[in-house]
């Protein structure tokens, strides 16, 4: 358990320092030393007595403008690093995310239609993550069938399973929006992934559900472990595999859901934040999960610093960023897996 | 220790087995031979609990094989797979600690030590220079072994084997196979091995079962099933059968259709002459000195 320290610890401390530096970026540099201070003043009770009040200034562009997008950034990253380090270990297949199966396209036509249909004026925005999680849960649904019954299914198969239903999905919102004659800007945008101008809200609706599915995926870490061990050998070993799979994945599809709803579609987090700490820490996922989240959270609030610093006034979508990053990742992930079946 | 009555399935419109019936006495070496197709690694899973028969019942220690929780199955039985495990990036000492699960409570403690165990295995089975080095990095025979390692960890009372020896070369079948042998006279475990040779069947196995299209063709000890009649009905293919030069379990020796019609008495010479001229030399080559 000492790896679980250090770990922890090293990507906890990186959080924390990314968190410090990403809020004194921008079009205004606000110093390290005052962006400590707007924060330390903030907390509850003690904060106000021992820190002095911080520039107001300062204060707003921080507190107001720079923290809730750096929250929701962090947030949207640990989602979907967590949903993809689930899909991993329990589809068997270390190029499942939710993106790469599809899950992330099916949630955000589900997101897409609750949106332009008004549903979330009449519903609230509990609908939005509602119907992207049903939507998700279907394209999942249909993605394992089409990859095949048999409980054998080769790894290529399910991403092409999850090609064909985002394919299907991609024009399937396409549709919705050419069809809308409401604000098309902002859904467009809002498709090519962003976390800018959400506002407190969105966070508040990601964070239960974050911390809900973290806690079902460490308590079922053990097993999915085993799992790597085949899901025969897996049941053998009093696994109840069945249940396991539907959890894990539904858990999983979820939180995906989610991110999906509060930030449209950020490609590949959940392949590469994953496979990076496993590098460095190893497969278990004891450890995986919770350190993937801590992973996710850094990487994409750098991704969407970046997003908002490359160009200076414009703006690049976030989701483009991880994807700029992402393509060529799994591209290599893609040639090391022919290679060592090759030779 | 292994009761199963008249158990029949059938998959799709496919009959996998027919009424078949075993028993198998506690601390024996019992194994499932037959050709390709005739449900031999169906009825395993139906041991282990994996599929569920149509009709009959299966009994595992006095107890109804679909009635045991899955953990408390995999606390009385344990199956070895065909290709050992794979499980990328792990360890060998994680691998083996996985074999605790089943005595493991929901935050992954147990009341007892396990750490004593999975030495003790690491001993016997000679994993201890493995044991840091990640399952991808092993052999295939290595793999096995870790495999078997992590069964014994898991301490079951029944051991299920589906052609455990498939991938390996003749040294690393009998090392592996006299590794559970050792494991089942020490502790007194039942292992039911469904197997593909049938010369390490009849070598390692007190009784046997041999399946033919679901249906038991016969069963009894390897001496009264390894006959050339039997096996040229089940398998289409007529063997010299001979008797172990050291052990006296009958041998198979494979012969070309030609020339099975050629010498069509054959087997006899084998079986009631003492050990023809070429019986010593092959059957030494099949049970002969590890690589």
């Amino acid at each position: 358990m000492r790896k679980a320290w250090i770990y922890g610890g090293g990507f906890g401390l990186l959080l924390l320092v990314s968190i410090l530096i990403c809020l004194s970026l921008g079009s205004a540099r606000v110093p390290l030393a005052d962006v400590w201070g707007v924060l330390l003043h903030r907390i509850p009770g003690i904060g106000p007595r021992l820190i002095p009040a911080p520039d107001a200034a300062y204060e707003t562009i921080v507190a107001d403008v720079r923290l809730p997008r750096v929250v929701l950034a962090m947030l949207v990253g640990a989602s979907l690093a967590v949903a993809g380090a689930g899909f991993q270990a329990v589809l068997r297949n270390p190029l499942a995310d939710p993106y790469t199966l599809g899950v992330a396209s099916g949630a955000s036509a589900g997101a897409a239609f609750a949106i332009l249909s008004g549903m979330r004026i009449a519903l609230g925005l509990w609908s939005v993550p509602g119907a992207a999680f049903i939507t998700g849960l279907l394209t999942l649904l249909l993605v394992y069938t089409l990859a095949g019954r048999s409980g054998r299914k080769k790894v290529e198969t399910l991403i092409l399973a999850g090609v064909i239903v985002q394919a299907f999905f991609g024009a399937f919102v396409s549709l919705m929006i050419s069809l809308s004659q409401g604000v098309v800007n902002e859904i467009v945008f809002w498709l090519m992934g962003s976390v800018a101008l959400r506002g407190w809200e969105y966070s508040r609706v990601l964070l239960p559900l974050l911390a809900i599915v973290l806690i079902i995926l460490i308590a079922y870490s053990r097993q999915l472990n085993l799992f790597a061990l085949g899901e025969r050998q897996a049941m053998h070993m009093g696994v109840n595999v069945n249940r396991t799979k539907l959890v894990v994945l539904g858990a999983s599809t979820l939180l995906t859901a989610g991110a999906v709803s509060v930030a449209g579609t950020i490609g590949f987090v959940g392949l590469v934040v994953p496979h990076l700490v496993r590098l460095l820490a190893g497969p278990d996922n004891r450890l995986l999960v919770p350190v993937s989240a801590l992973a996710g959270a850094s990487y994409v609030l750098w991704a969407d610093t970046l997003a908002r610093l490359v160009l200076g006034a414009q703006e690049i979508p976030l989701g483009v960023v991880t994807a700029l990053i992402g393509t060529p990742f799994f591209a290599y992930l893609l040639l090391k897996r022919r290679q060592s079946a090759e030779g | 220790m292994i009761e199963v009555q008249d158990v029949q399935l059938r998959l799709g419109d496919k009959e996998i087995l027919r009424r078949v019936s075993l028993n198998v006495a506690e601390g024996s070496f019992y194994g499932i031979i037959g050709p390709n197709g005739s449900g031999k690694s169906t009825l395993l899973r139906l041991l282990s609990g994996v599929l569920r028969a149509d009709s009959g019942t299966v009994w595992i220690g006095g107890r109804e094989a679909a009635d045991y929780p899955r953990k408390e199955l995999a606390r009385k039985l344990a199956a070895l797979p065909q290709e050992g495990v794979a499980a990328p990036g792990f360890t060998v000492r994680e691998v083996l600690e996985m074999g605790r699960y089943p005595y493991q409570d929901w935050l992954g403690r147990e009341p007892g030590d396990s750490g004593e165990i999975i030495d003790r295995v690491m001993e016997r089975l000679a994993l201890r220079e493995l044991v840091d080095r990640e399952m991808d990095s092993l052999s295939g025979g290595e793999r096995q072994r870790v495999a078997l390692g992590k069964t014994m960890v898991q301490e079951p009372r029944i051991l299920l084997l589906d052609e455990p020896t498939t991938f390996l070369d003749i040294g690393h079948q009998v090392e592996l196979m006299d590794y559970i042998r050792e494991w089942q006279t020490a502790s007194r475990l039942t292992v039911v091995a469904v197997l593909h040779d049938l010369n390490l069947a009849a070598q390692y196995c007190d009784r046997l079962l041999l399946l033919a299209d679901g249906r038991t063709a016969g069963e009894g000890l390897p001496g009264e099933l390894i006959r050339a009649e039997l096996i040229e009905r089940v398998y289409g293919t007529r063997p010299l059968i001979l008797p172990h030069p050291v052990s006296g379990v009958p041998q198979v020796l494979l012969q070309s259709a030609a020339a099975a019609g050629a010498v069509g008495s054959a087997e006899t010479v084998g079986t009631t002459g003492k050990a023809g001229a070429v019986g010593p030399a092959e059957a030494a080559g099949t049970a002969g000195p590890r690589e």
